[in-house]
């Protein structure tokens, strides 16, 4: 009944959790409930929770899901199925997406989902044959400023090209680990998602300073020494931390 | 000439931003000890004296939004963070998260004590899985040097902090369904009145503001209303960041006083690619309808883009050059908004819907006659008769391309887009296209 699911062979026959794994959800969930004045709002967390185990919203996760909130798999499933973060099929190794939102398509996103759906031999939503990519089409991913921007399992590769792409999923079908410009290397879906549900993998201080596009305008500001009106408590603060340094030698 | 002003983007570029340190090292936190030395209701004065307006895209004045709470009755009020960025041409609220988490906390933490709330959210669009992590991290370090939790800096005041990540649905940036997904809904927006001000989280007084606004609130505090109101105009104050994206040279993150011009801030990151023309851009994201090189001097101020007839928005300024078929962009902006309606009300859901079938055979070359006046039609049939903002800003897109670029409507009755406008001279690298001239797009949802 433990069965693992490292791969997209989904566990459909899976009904419920054998009692550890149960106990361990069970009190993870329990940790998301307490973190809101009403149960019921744990729920977004509690599905990626469940991705986080089964790679989807899986049958047993509904059911889960609804016993520990005192919901119906119905009400459970209406939530599931509105947002798109949540899979009603066992997800890749690796969602791998290509914004195709207006200005993304415009400078280069729609030439590269061309490119990656053709080597990968899937459509939108589709999962290649090894279980490891599923592939998507993305709405406006909020990273306007690097377009194209493709991204893997929520992490981000800026002004990416139809090579870069395809780069991408071949290092990550091959298990290296690929760089971001969030963390150091790609979390698996199942990570990812347990990420989402609030649990913090330690992995925040990765990623570095921010990219070029980010910091173009300070950098400009700062070449042109142009500031904003100097807050009144700032001389005195910049004093005092002079002084301050002083006294420590 | 306007200079920038970077205010909340200061620190962006000090190594490890986001961490607690270097925060405190520039300042960080100065806002929150002299807010705890402050009555509430003087927060709330100088926040509203200051003339802030919301910089997710609506404008309305955050101190005046806060005075809208009914007097407390002794039960819980909540602050809600909207930080669900994903309007298309967006993406300030992300890197400000990402570089300078604490801001955002020290912000959160003085508008909670100014209102009165004691458990605080961030609702997080999920898609962003780092920004997650980074304020995740900054909770716990924030909570860890004494600025979350209970007793706060000795003052007495308790704020608990929840960092909630969504699941993938624009929709929930419309602060109600933001509010429905929260708790633990599918995202659709609620019938207004009542406002959230007076029945919003769990049906209690709750104020949504979104990220940059919230962010806004420790400079003004420390500042002042007057030192804040030294930037900007007389009824569009303050700093703001004004997010360039698309065919500039060096597209990113300006930070300017609002009233800063689009002439000014393209000379500020190098022009137009290649020396090519601008043909049109969005002043504040897909919702905001068009303009074009006419309005190159427009103040990005709330009233002067009002009365060129489009709105501020979030000052996402998405740049197309000459090389674009503003069908093409038109085209994927509708399937944004198609994919994105929530459903919830039938003018959005069906009309999105025919609108992508009348622009993907303009797209295509194969429209039929009377297509162009389909599309005015069919946005009539959405505009002001939807169910949330987000049908009207669906067909803002429409109504702006037809105005400005009939002509380039109506040549989709014989020329595909991609004839016209080649889609590999629009591109930020070189290829040769694989899909045939006028073929469908394949694929797409």
């Amino acid at each position: 009944m433990a069965m693992k699911h490292e791969t997209n062979v989904p566990p459909v026959h899976a009904t419920s959790y054998d009692a550890a794994d149960r106990a361990r959800l069970a009190d993870e969930a329990a940790q998301i409930v307490a973190r809101y004045p009403d149960p019921r709002s744990a729920l977004l967390p509690i599905l990626h929770l469940v991705q986080s185990e089964d790679g989807y919203v899986s049958p047993r996760g509904v059911a889960f899901a609804a016993d520990i909130l005192d919901l119906t798999p119905a009400q459970v499933s209406a939530v599931a199925t509105f947002y798109t973060q949540y899979k009603r099929h066992p997800n890749g190794t690796y969602t791998v997406g290509v914004c195709v939102t207006a200005l993304c398509a415009v400078m280069g996103g729609d030439a590269i989902w061309d490119e990656i759906a053709e080597y990968l031999g899937i459509g939108d939503g589709e999962t290649t044959a090894d279980g490891l990519i599923t592939l998507e089409r993305l709405e406006c991913n909020a990273a306007c400023d690097y377009a194209p921007v493709v991204m893997a399992n929520w992490e981000f590769f800026d002004n990416a090209t139809p090579q870069s792409a395809v780069a991408l999923v071949d290092d990550l079908r091959a298990g290296k680990a690929v760089p971001t410009r969030g963390a150091d290397s790609v979390a698996t879906f199942k990570e990812v998602s347990h990420v989402l549900a609030g649990f913090p993998d330690g992995r925040g201080d990765e990623g570095g300073e921010p990219g070029a596009p980010t910091l173009q305008g300070i950098a400009l500001a700062k070449q042109k020494r142009w500031t904003a009106p100097a807050l009144p408590d700032e001389g005195a603060r910049r004093r005092t931390r002079t002084s301050s340094q002083e006294e420590s030698r | 000439m306007t200079t920038l002003t970077p205010v909340l983007s200061r620190d962006w570029d000090a190594a490890r931003s986001w961490t607690m340190p270097v925060y405190l090292s520039n300042g960080g936190y100065l806002g929150l000890r002299k807010a705890l030395t402050m009555k509430p209701e003087e927060i709330v004065a100088a926040v509203k004296d200051s003339g802030l307006r919301g910089r997710g895209g609506a404008g309305f004045p955050t101190g005046l939004k806060w005075t809208f709470l009914p007097a407390p009755d002794g039960g819980p009020r909540y602050l809600v963070v909207n930080a669900d960025e994903s309007e298309p041409g967006t993406c300030k609220d992300i890197p400000l998260m990402l570089a300078s988490p604490q801001r955002l906390i020290e912000g959160i933490v003085i508008t909670s004590y100014a209102i009165g709330c004691h458990h605080a959210f961030v609702y997080l669009r999920g898609e962003v899985v780092h920004v997650y992590r980074r304020l995740l991290e900054a909770a716990a370090e924030a909570r860890k040097s004494g600025y979350l939790g209970s007793n706060i800096l000795g003052s007495g005041f308790d704020l608990e902090l929840t960092v909630h990540a969504g699941a993938g649905a624009y929709i929930c940036g419309e602060e109600t369904a933001l509010l429905d997904s929260l708790e633990g809904r599918r995202g659709q927006p609620r019938l207004k009145p009542p406002f959230p001000a007076v029945e919003g989280l769990y049906a209690r007084p709750t104020v949504v503001n979104n990220v940059e606004s919230i962010a806004s609130v420790p400079g003004i505090v420390r500042g002042g209303a007057d030192w804040f109101k030294q930037m900007g105009t007389e009824r569009s104050t303050g700093h703001g960041l004004f997010s360039l994206s698309g065919h500039v040279v060096r597209p990113g993150q300006y930070e300017a006083p609002l009233g800063i011009t689009l002439r000014e801030l393209l000379d500020m990151a190098g022009g137009i690619r290649n020396g090519n023309q601008l043909k049109f851009w969005t002043p504040g994201g897909s919702s905001t309808p068009l303009l074009t090189a006419e309005h190159l001097d427009v103040p990005l101020d709330y009233e002067s883009v009002g009365q060129a007839g489009s709105m501020l928005g979030t000052r996402a300024l998405q740049i197309f050059d000459h090389t674009t078929s503003v069908v093409r962009v038109v085209t994927r902006w509708l399937e944004f908004y198609k994919h994105e309606s929530c459903g919830k009300c039938t003018p959005c859901r069906e009309g999105t819907f025919w609108l992508v079938q009348v622009l993907r055979r303009l797209e295509a070359g194969k429209g039929r006659p009377g297509d162009v006046d389909l599309l005015s039609e069919l946005s009539d049939n959405i505009f002001g008769k939807a169910f949330c903002a987000l049908g009207d800003g669906a067909v803002s897109p429409v109504v702006s391309g037809v105005q400005y670029f009939r002509d380039e409507f109506e040549a989709g009755m014989h020329t595909p887009a991609d004839e016209a406008f080649p889609p590999e001279r629009s591109t930020l690298f070189a290829y040769t296209p694989r899909r045939p001239r006028g073929a469908e797009l394949a694929g797409a949802h």
